[in-house]
């Protein structure tokens, strides 16, 4: 159906630039997440892929074929958009229907009133056919027959999913669908969704700025930042092998504490900076210790998540302990995390990782000098 | 403290009382002198509705007096008098043919003194027509405004600014002489075109148009719409209160203009407008038709009215929304 290739993208509104030099590649089928933080460009990225907005350079393609400066309307994509859009004059019957009557029907059959006589009963009935399908798939059949303005936000939400998978698009592209929910429908939507991408096999695209939505859905993450992808692998590789200090500190909740290290080396000394995720961090345990002293506890019943600092260290690092083992821990008190050498990952002074090869060396020199 | 409230709150509704006796004393006036005879009308008696007496049309009894030829043929009718009694007689069934309550005479005389259904139908037609071609042009212009970016946008918008300021009475002589060089004076066009470029209401709906989420547009892309498409199949829908307080205004507005038909229809009473029809009553010598000439008024503003009550609500709407950033 739709792969989509998006090649050396610049985007500038006025002098801010947007988009530096974006490249992507998304695979048929593919269930594809930007995140990032707000501002990072991700759904001008989006938009652009739409055609909703032009591109300063580059090119964009679909399916192998260039449509670089082909309108939105004749892309064969779908959207939903956060806010929804829904034609607040029309039923949700007809708001999922609007997309088959612009591309089935020619412009007479879609004048009011006359076009519906002039309308083959065959056309009717398809688009009748293909409503039904895509409102049983989403559970909102009893709702057809009410405006947009009628229906809470959920149920708006599943309407605006519905026009978009009510045609057969190349791909589908989400900006943000869920952040407009409460806490509980998005978890509920969120596996929903998921559903539907198997169910459809189509390319998704799918924008937000929360790890956890990219994290739980997404075949592979885009992580962007400041117009840049920096890293775009599959979720798995990016929690665990986070290219640069930025991508590390992005996914991942609590923050990967980031501890910054000198090696002193006869000649020179070398900055490198040592990335822990939290749940790595054992109470007096691990190989290398440090001395912590507790500022905050937060209790979530299954686990406690710990603040502290190091001393001569402004910065606040963060772990998660077992209540049972946490017990003693009050607030102001010392204690010792340590961790283990195959939990680190290991950036240089600028925040790139460093290789598997680097890595092993600079603890092995580590290990000779202590 | 609750004494001075009073007064000041006495004070502010006095004021406003004011206000609105002069505002509509006039109307009083006008519906009350429709229903009154020119004598009441005169003498300035009989309250508001007039004692409705019966009354004697003296142009209605002046026209059927009856010459030689016709009392001679009138002898049959009238036994046994002679030629002034038969005048008499006849005369006297003249002036109780020609006697009615002044208010029927007052509507009567307004719809046949003058062709006033024709002047009506001619008002519909054009002030019908201007608001179509209005929504035409002012659509699409507003949501290019709004909506759309492209070089010059701001400039043309403050074109548009510009011309709100521009009085119909300062172009009114090029316009005519325009319109005469194509010879257009007195044609339907020469009411209707000059009113179809709205800028109030490419304003008026540029400013809602603002308030239409972007999001809403695109997603009409998305599904397949043409930029005209949106305009007519999404922004026009949303836009219905803008666009019935917008219709208010307008067809308020040529509905009762006088002025510009005065100057453009300039011989043919076949395109009177309403307010034109009102002429046809003015500058008789014996003034005695005050009366249709209040009841002709009466039936051009009636429409009006009965129009603002129904759409009320949406057009306080509407004129909040021009207030609206």
């Amino acid at each position: 159906m739709g792969s989509i290739h998006l090649k050396n993208i610049f985007k500038s509104f006025g002098p801010t630039r947007v988009l530096k030099n974006v490249s992507l590649e998304i695979n048929d089928g593919e269930f594809t997440a930007l995140v990032g933080p707000s501002g990072c460009g991700k759904s001008t990225l989006l938009r652009i892929l739409a055609g909703l907005e032009d591109l300063d350079n580059g090119t964009v393609s679909i399916d192998g074929r260039d449509v670089s400066g082909v309108r939105a309307s004749d892309r064969n994509l779908s959207m939903v958009f956060q806010s929804y859009a829904l034609y607040p004059h029309l039923t949700v019957r007809e708001n999922i229907a609007v997309p088959l009557r612009m591309r089935q029907l020619n412009p007479s059959q879609r004048l009011p009133l006359i076009g519906s006589m002039i309308t083959p009963a065959t056309a009717k009935k398809e688009i009748t056919d293909k409503i039904n399908t895509a409102t049983d798939m989403l559970d909102i059949g009893h709702l057809l027959d009410r405006k947009p303005g009628q229906l809470s936000g959920g149920q708006r939400q599943r309407v605006a999913l519905g026009r978009a998978l009510v045609r057969d698009p190349e791909a589908f592209l989400l900006d943000e669908p869920l952040s407009n929910l409460d806490a509980k429908l998005r978890v509920q939507t969120r596996a929903e969704i998921t559903q539907l991408h198997r169910q459809l096999d189509a390319t998704f695209v799918y924008v937000t700025h929360d790890q956890v939505e990219a994290m739980t859905m997404a075949d592979r993450i885009a992580v962007m930042m400041d117009g840049e992808i920096l890293q775009y692998d599959t979720p798995e590789n990016i929690y665990s092998k986070p290219a640069s200090i930025h991508v590390a500190e992005f996914i991942g909740s609590p923050k990967i504490n980031i501890f910054p290290v000198e090696l002193i080396s006869p000649d020179q000394g070398t900055r490198f900076q040592i990335g822990v995720r939290p749940e790595y961090l054992k109470q007096k345990n691990g190989k290398f210790r440090l001395k912590a002293v507790i500022s905050h506890l937060e209790n979530l019943g299954p686990e406690i998540q710990v603040q502290f600092t190091l001393p001569g260290i402004d910065t606040l690092f963060h772990t998660r302990l077992d209540p049972k083992s946490a017990g003693s821990l009050t607030i102001g008190s010392t204690t010792q995390f340590g961790f283990d050498e195959v939990d680190c990952h290991l950036f240089n002074d600028r925040g790139v990782r460093l290789s598997p090869h680097k890595t092993r060396q600079f603890f092995k020199t580590l290990n000779d000098s202590t | 403290m609750i004494n001075a409230f009073f007064l000041s709150s006495t004070i502010k509704h006095g004021v406003l009382l004011v206000g609105a006796l002069i505002v509509l004393v006039p109307f009083y006036m006008m519906v009350s002198y429709s229903f009154k005879s020119p004598g009441e009308i005169e003498r300035n008696t009989g309250g508001f509705f007039g004692s409705q007496e019966l009354m004697v049309d003296e142009r209605c009894v002046k026209l059927q007096d009856p010459n030689k030829d016709e009392v001679i043929a009138l002898r049959p009718r009238f036994p046994g008098l002679d030629d002034d009694g038969v005048r008499k007689a006849f005369m006297a069934e003249v002036e109780q043919d020609c006697s009615m309550i002044p208010v029927v005479f007052n509507y009567s005389k307004a719809f046949s003194q003058a062709p006033l259904l024709r002047y009506l139908l001619n008002g519909v037609i054009v002030t019908v027509s201007i608001f179509l071609i209005q929504i035409v042009v002012a659509l699409p212009a507003a949501f290019a405004l709004s909506k759309l970016r492209f070089w010059g946008r701001e400039t043309v918008f403050t074109m548009v600014i510009l011309g709100l300021l521009i009085p119909v009475h300062a172009i009114a002589l090029p316009l005519y002489i325009m319109l005469a060089k194509v010879e257009l004076i007195n044609t339907y066009a020469a009411l209707i075109v000059p009113w179809t470029i709205s800028v109030f209401g490419i304003f008026l709906m540029r400013q809602f148009f603002m308030t239409v989420p972007d999001d809403l547009i695109d997603a009409a892309r998305m599904d397949g719409m043409s930029e005209y498409a949106i305009v007519w199949r999404v922004m026009l829908p949303t836009a219905i209160p803008a666009l019935l307080a917008f219709a208010i205004f307008s067809v308020v507005a040529h509905w009762n203009d006088y002025f510009w038909p005065r100057i453009v229809i300039t011989g043919d009473r076949s395109l009177f407008t309403p307010p034109l029809g009102l002429r046809e009553f003015k500058g008789d010598a014996d003034g005695s038709f005050y009366g249709p000439m209040m009841a002709t008024a009466t039936v051009i503003v009636t429409p009006l009215i009965v129009a603002f009550l129904l759409a009320q609500k949406r057009f306080i709407e509407g004129i909040t929304l021009t207030g609206m950033k």
